[in-house]
């Protein structure tokens, strides 16, 4: 198993441009243009984030965290969009991740790959995920106003049209993680007598777990950052209390930081770039989780 | 038994999901005490201008009705009437009265509503101390300095009036983000957003005084709450004849640069809601302080007297 390990990471060292055999003009020049792309890119985040930094850090305090939002920036916290966030992303989670992971496993182990009807959907389902994420707001704007519903600023709306956006995104993740299920398992699995159904519940889907959980985290954490789908629906609002239902109006983070920076007074785009600083946090956070996952309990056939 | 153990697995799923859910419920259970015990929704929309006084409101009246959760939407003022008018919401804040076509939209969904001035709004025009020609300005002597089309046309005192001195003019004033801007573009340009781009916008107010007080030839606008704190760095000018204060706004003299503020009532919401109904009467009974928090002119005696007794009709 270790003498594996070792050929497996020899095999991805790095190509060593530019190193003591390479001395000719070009591929400097292309090793200094790479160089300066990483720079450009990273000179971006950089900036990015020492100027949220420097701004938000001196307000960055628990009361953003346990105030709710005021007409005076001092008094003023995210505690409303942090809970709003929270309930989004958990009722998105619950709305998304059944039914693309059960999507994924059709597509992938039960779905006739050369029926037209099948490629066509499969067609569909990468498209999707290139949509602009306002048109799911716009999706779910109209579905509300089917189903007759006032307001529309509402959890279950927010978590819908979030749904909408990651959904291919969590299918194709899954996808990908049923691939890389070697073939030979399914074949031991019904050689030994199981049926279709149990190789996948018991071998497949067991199997790929690990990238599921990488690309479904991932993803939500995409809509956690949202703010244009939510914005369709109305969740520029200004409130003073905790969501507690899936009918409940709410408010969410990137939509706060919107909110606090369209604003005349300096305070309030302090408050916008400590509460960028919190979302970062949050995302990294998931982020690292999604590395974790993937790093300790990724199996190699 | 190979059934069962899919059926089991998914039962927990679906009982995880349930669980998270739960326990999220669980952390705002304790968040209504205090107060009289009230607990409901208000919900409001509409004007960004208004928007700060009904959050000020929404603040003050957090502290006495915890139970009561008040939400402030910014849709602008037609987009507020669109859903006042569909009877989506239970305030509409209004920077203009309503217009005949929203007055027939919520004719025809049956929204009956009462219009509530909740309180005045004034901007200044503010020139330099050592500025003795411009005490007085018209609106038309405003328009050519701030038109879109005196754009590095007008940039001396003596193209506004000839009888005004050979003076430079720099220009500063509030930036797209307020609704002082979008106030001010209306009242002199006569539309909303419509201005000369060669002046210097700043969010902050206070960076606009800093301006105006170091130029001689400056001239400004601003809310008229900030030139009664830093007066002697600044003057601010008659506009038509009019000095602009609390009381020419209030008695409505002081045009264009004085509007009453609005907020619209849906009847049923307050009569038929107890939430909405102590909401409302606080605001009327707390304006003056309302509008202090949120920097806008307060009502008069008769103003609220007007406001209560509208309510009082209501029940």
């Amino acid at each position: 198993m270790k003498a594996d390990n070792r050929t497996s990471e020899s095999d991805i060292r790095p190509l060593k441009l530019g190193g003591n055999a390479e001395r000719a003009p070009r591929p400097l020049i292309f090793l200094g243009l790479l160089w300066l792309s990483l720079l450009v890119a990273f000179s971006v985040l950089v900036t990015l984030l020492v100027t949220i930094l420097v701004e938000g850090l001196p307000v960055l305090s628990s009361d953003l965290v346990t105030e709710y939002p005021s007409s005076r920036p001092e008094e003023a916290g995210a505690r409303p969009a942090i809970l709003g966030s929270v309930w989004v992303i958990i009722t998105t989670a619950v709305l998304t991740l059944p039914l693309g992971i059960a999507a994924a496993v059709h597509l992938e182990e039960f779905a006739d790959k050369h029926n037209w009807l099948n490629r066509l959907i499969e067609l569909n389902v990468q498209n999707l995920a290139a949509v602009p994420s306002i048109i799911y707001g716009l999706l779910a704007l109209g579905f509300l106003a089917m189903l007759q519903v006032d307001n529309k600023n509402i959890v279950i709306g927010g978590a819908l049209a979030l749904s909408l956006l990651i959904l291919p995104v969590v299918i194709m993740a899954t996808r990908e993680g049923l691939r890389a299920v070697p073939r030979e398992i399914r074949d031991a699995s019904l050689a030994l007598g199981a049926t279709p159904w149990q190789t996948v519940w018991r071998q497949v889907l067991p199997a790929s777990v690990p990238s599921i959980a990488t690309g479904s985290i991932l993803a939500l954490s995409r809509a956690l950052g949202e703010a244009a789908p939510l914005l369709v629906l109305g969740a520029l609002v200004y409130i003073t209390f905790d969501p507690n239902g899936l009918l409940s109006g709410y408010t969410t983070l990137p939509i706060q930081i919107f909110n606090w920076t369209g604003r005349p007074q300096e305070g309030f785009h302090q408050l916008a770039a400590a509460t960028s600083v919190l979302l970062l946090i949050v995302l990294l956070l998931m982020n690292a989780l999604a590395i974790y996952i993937r790093n300790a309990y990724q199996k190699r056939w | 038994m190979k059934k069962n153990f899919a059926q089991l697995s998914s039962a927990c799923f679906i009982g995880a999901a349930a669980l998270a859910l739960a326990a999220c419920g669980g952390q705002n259970a304790g968040s209504s005490d205090g107060g009289s015990g009230l607990s409901g929704e208000v919900t409001t929309d509409g004007s960004s201008t208004v928007a700060p006084l009904t959050e000020a409101a929404a603040d003050m009246y957090r502290e006495v009705e915890p139970g009561v959760n008040v939400s402030v939407s910014t849709s602008g003022t037609g987009g507020g009437f669109k859903s006042f008018c569909a009877g989506e919401t239970d305030i509409s804040n209004a920077s203009r009265p309503i217009s005949k076509e929203e007055i027939a939209d919520c004719e025809s969904n049956g929204v009956e509503y009462t219009e509530i001035v909740a309180a005045n709004d004034g901007l200044s025009v503010i020139v330099n101390p050592e500025n003795d020609w411009a005490t007085n300005l018209t609106v038309e002597q405003l328009q050519k300095i701030w038109a879109p089309e005196s754009e590095g046309k007008i940039t001396n005192w003596n193209q506004v009036d000839p009888s005004f001195p050979d003076e430079e003019l720099t220009l500063f004033g509030a930036g797209t983000d307020s609704g002082t801007f979008d106030y001010f573009t209306e009242a002199i340009n006569g539309e909303e957003g419509a201005i000369r781009t060669d002046y210097s916008p700043s969010e902050d107010d206070n960076i606009t005084i800093q301006g105006v007080s170091g130029a001689k030839g400056a001239v400004g606008f601003l809310g008229l709450s900030y030139v009664e704190e830093n007066e002697g760095a600044i003057k601010a000018t008659s506009v038509d004849d009019v000095t602009p204060s609390t009381e020419t706004v209030q008695d409505g003299s002081y045009t264009p640069l004085g509007r009453e503020l609005f907020i619209y009532v849906n009847n049923s919401s307050y009569s038929e809601d107890e939430a909405a109904k102590s909401f409302v009467d606080f605001y009327v009974e707390n304006s003056t302080d309302v509008a202090d928090r949120a920097l806008f002119v307060p009502l008069t005696e008769d103003q609220v007297t007007t406001a209560r007794d509208e309510l009082a009709s209501l029940g």
